[in-house]
């Protein structure tokens, strides 16, 4: 009885609601229908990871196969190498990304000349805004193997052209340099707008005790930036599962000779539906992906709500 | 780390100044080095390359490249426009639907604000990944070799639509109440309150939104077959992996293949797909600077 009072009062709240805010839910629902249809409408469409896809039948009309392509991707031993991979490209990423970014921040704040500072912020940040094909190319003209900038210096110092395209283990460098050189301007500003609101007293302070500029640096301006920091890490651990396509693709391509050092959960997803057509493996994949990611999520929430309550995301 | 004017200058002080110099103009010169040396590759002489390989300096200017590319590749400008195409039918539809939801969200007298937000925000959480999307945009959505396959899927982002919402947190609620007051119905105080408040807002979304689109190549490679409909960067990173590059260009004009500068047209196209963005950057950086540093603090 209660229950079903409930529900009246709650019901009629919701259509009193809209009739009296209808411009509103007008104004809002095409953003909801968008998220409804290509995200929530997706969801369910995971379950495609649990059978054996067939088009003509569609996800639902398939056969139920139940965790057999996650056994098939478990003893071949694919979803280990490509979580191994992604897990440490990220690792390196978020962990040396960071790192390197906090140190250009500081020595960009250090800096005196304003026209120096503002020139080298613009060309430090240029490289986030390129789209990662013309990354691609940037690397076919450095590294190919007849015409590449890398192979002519090589040539007219006498020595041996390398064929970097045929050496996987010689990508984990390039992978991991070109992100860096492509996300170190991005973050660095992140981390300069902290220093910048750091309050000036407290540097004028610690100038007329006598702290000396690095004993500024190492005692006040880098515990200042601790919680930009822990957070910018636990948050890079919750997707640290999801990968850099765009990098990873436009460098590698279909190069299958360099997958084993750079072949990433999301060109493994990618391969199966574009090359191979196995939608039910690639699913598996990314179902398996999309759950570590939450999970992941849901875990660094909680450890940022226990360390800074405030920062935390819900 | 803020300067403190008439200090005297320690060794250690001047030591950590000349590294932050050095290392600075270093990495600067790093993030330039590719742009040049592809300036530069595309004005060489394909011989050249072809012998020598890329150069930062070429022996000889040529202009072939770009020769070959404006006169002959219809192609090219097909690419060209599509990419237009999507950069302002998506940009601006995007900047409709997000600030109108925004504006929404924002206001407190509408009830389901926090639950919408949450719909919105548990998307980022979880996602039903590439493969569930790609049926449903080729097999239910039918989608398949359309334009709006490009558009559609990055119109609306939900970190742009937290970003408008907390910049119209700033626009103060008085105004809305004196415009109902006036007889101001809800999309009139958006439409004449609240949009020409909100111009450094959109003009932040905007920029990242039309960025976003301008880059676009990825759902072009999934869901484009028509060449024609082929995404500027699609295209070009096409003809970087392609080594018939004659089959991208026009057919039209009947060129020796021999003498087709195939080296130096990949540069010079890379060179009319990143154009745009080097002319304008100058101008807009300023704009991605405030974009990063809100979109830094929690969206």
């Amino acid at each position: 009885m209660d229950v079903i009072t409930k529900v009246k009062l709650h019901s009629g709240n919701i259509v009193q609601e809209v009739l009296k805010n209808k411009v509103l839910f007008l104004m809002l629902s095409p953003v909801i229908l968008y998220f409804i249809i290509f995200h929530y409408l997706v969801m369910p469409g995971a379950y495609v990871a649990f059978v054996d896809y067939n088009i003509s039948k569609g996800i639902f009309g398939s056969d139920f196969i139940g965790l057999k392509n996650f056994e098939f991707l478990i003893k071949n031993g694919d979803l280990w190498n490509i979580t191994k991979n992604t897990f440490l490209y990220n690792f390196v990423f978020l962990a040396l990304g960071n790192v390197i970014q906090i140190v250009f921040a500081i020595m960009l704040s250090e800096i005196a000349a304003k026209w120096f500072k503002k020139i080298t912020q613009s060309v430090l940040l240029l490289p986030h805004f390129i789209s990662m094909v013309i990354v691609g190319v940037f690397a076919y003209n450095l590294f190919n193997y007849n015409t590449g900038f890398i192979n002519t210096m090589l040539t007219s110092l006498g020595l041996e052209r390398y064929e970097f395209y045929s050496d996987p283990g010689i990508w984990v460098y390039i992978i991991v340099a070109f992100k860096i050189w492509s996300a170190t301007g991005y973050g660095m500003i992140v981390y300069l707008a902290t220093i910048t609101g750091i309050n000036h007293d407290l540097y004028e302070a610690a100038y007329m005790d006598g702290a000396s500029r690095w004993q500024r640096i190492r005692y006040m301006t880098l515990p200042m930036l601790k919680p930009t920091f822990i957070l910018l890490l636990l948050f890079g651990l919750g997707g640290i599962l999801k990968g850099s396509f765009d990098l990873f693709y436009n460098l590698i391509g279909t190069n299958s000779v360099l997958y084993p050092h750079t072949d990433i959960i999301d060109t493994y997803v990618f391969r199966s539906l574009v090359g191979q057509f196995n939608f039910s493996m690639g699913a598996a994949v990314g179902f398996y992906q999309s759950l570590f990611g939450l999970l992941l999520v849901l875990t660094v929430n909680l450890i940022v709500r226990k360390i800074e309550p405030d920062s935390a995301l819900f | 780390m803020v300067q403190i004017h008439n200090q005297k200058e320690d060794f250690g002080s001047i030591f950590i100044k000349a590294i932050s110099y050095f290392c600075i103009a270093c990495f600067a010169l790093a993030c330039l080095f590719p742009f040049v040396l592809m300036i530069s590759s595309s004005f060489m002489n394909e011989q050249e390359i072809i012998r020598e390989g890329y150069k930062l300096i070429p022996s000889e200017f040529s202009l072939k490249a770009y020769e070959m590319l404006i006169n002959n590749s219809t192609a090219l400008y097909k690419a060209y426009g599509v990419t237009i195409f999507i950069t302002v039918v998506g940009t601006a539809l995007g900047l409709f639907m997000m600030s109108m939801a925004g504006f929404v969200l924002n206001r407190k007298d509408f009830k389901y604000r926090n639950f919408f937000a949450f719909l919105i925000y548990f998307t980022t959480l979880f996602a039903g990944g590439l493969i569930p999307s790609y049926i449903l945009m080729v097999k239910y959505l039918h989608l398949k070799d359309s334009l709006f396959a490009m558009i559609l899927p990055g119109v609306v982002g939900a970190w742009s639509i937290f970003l408008m919402r907390n910049f119209m947190k700033a626009i103060p609620d008085s105004l809305y109440e004196s415009a109902t007051i006036d007889g101001a119905g809800d999309f009139m105080i958006y439409w004449r309150i609240f949009i020409p408040l909100a111009i450094p807002s959109l003009a932040t979304v905007g920029l990242f939104s039309a960025l976003g689109f301008w880059n676009e190549w990825y759902n072009g490679m999934l869901y484009i077959q028509t060449p024609d409909k082929y995404p500027l960067q699609y295209f070009l990173q096409r003809m970087i992996n392609q080594t018939n590059v004659q089959a991208l260009i026009n057919q039209g004009v009947v060129i020796d293949a021999g003498e087709l500068p195939t080296q130096s047209i990949k540069m010079a196209t890379a060179v009319l797909a990143t154009g745009p963005i080097i002319l304008l950057y100058p101008f807009l950086q300023r704009y991605f600077i405030t974009g990063l540093t809100i979109g830094a603090v929690k969206g």
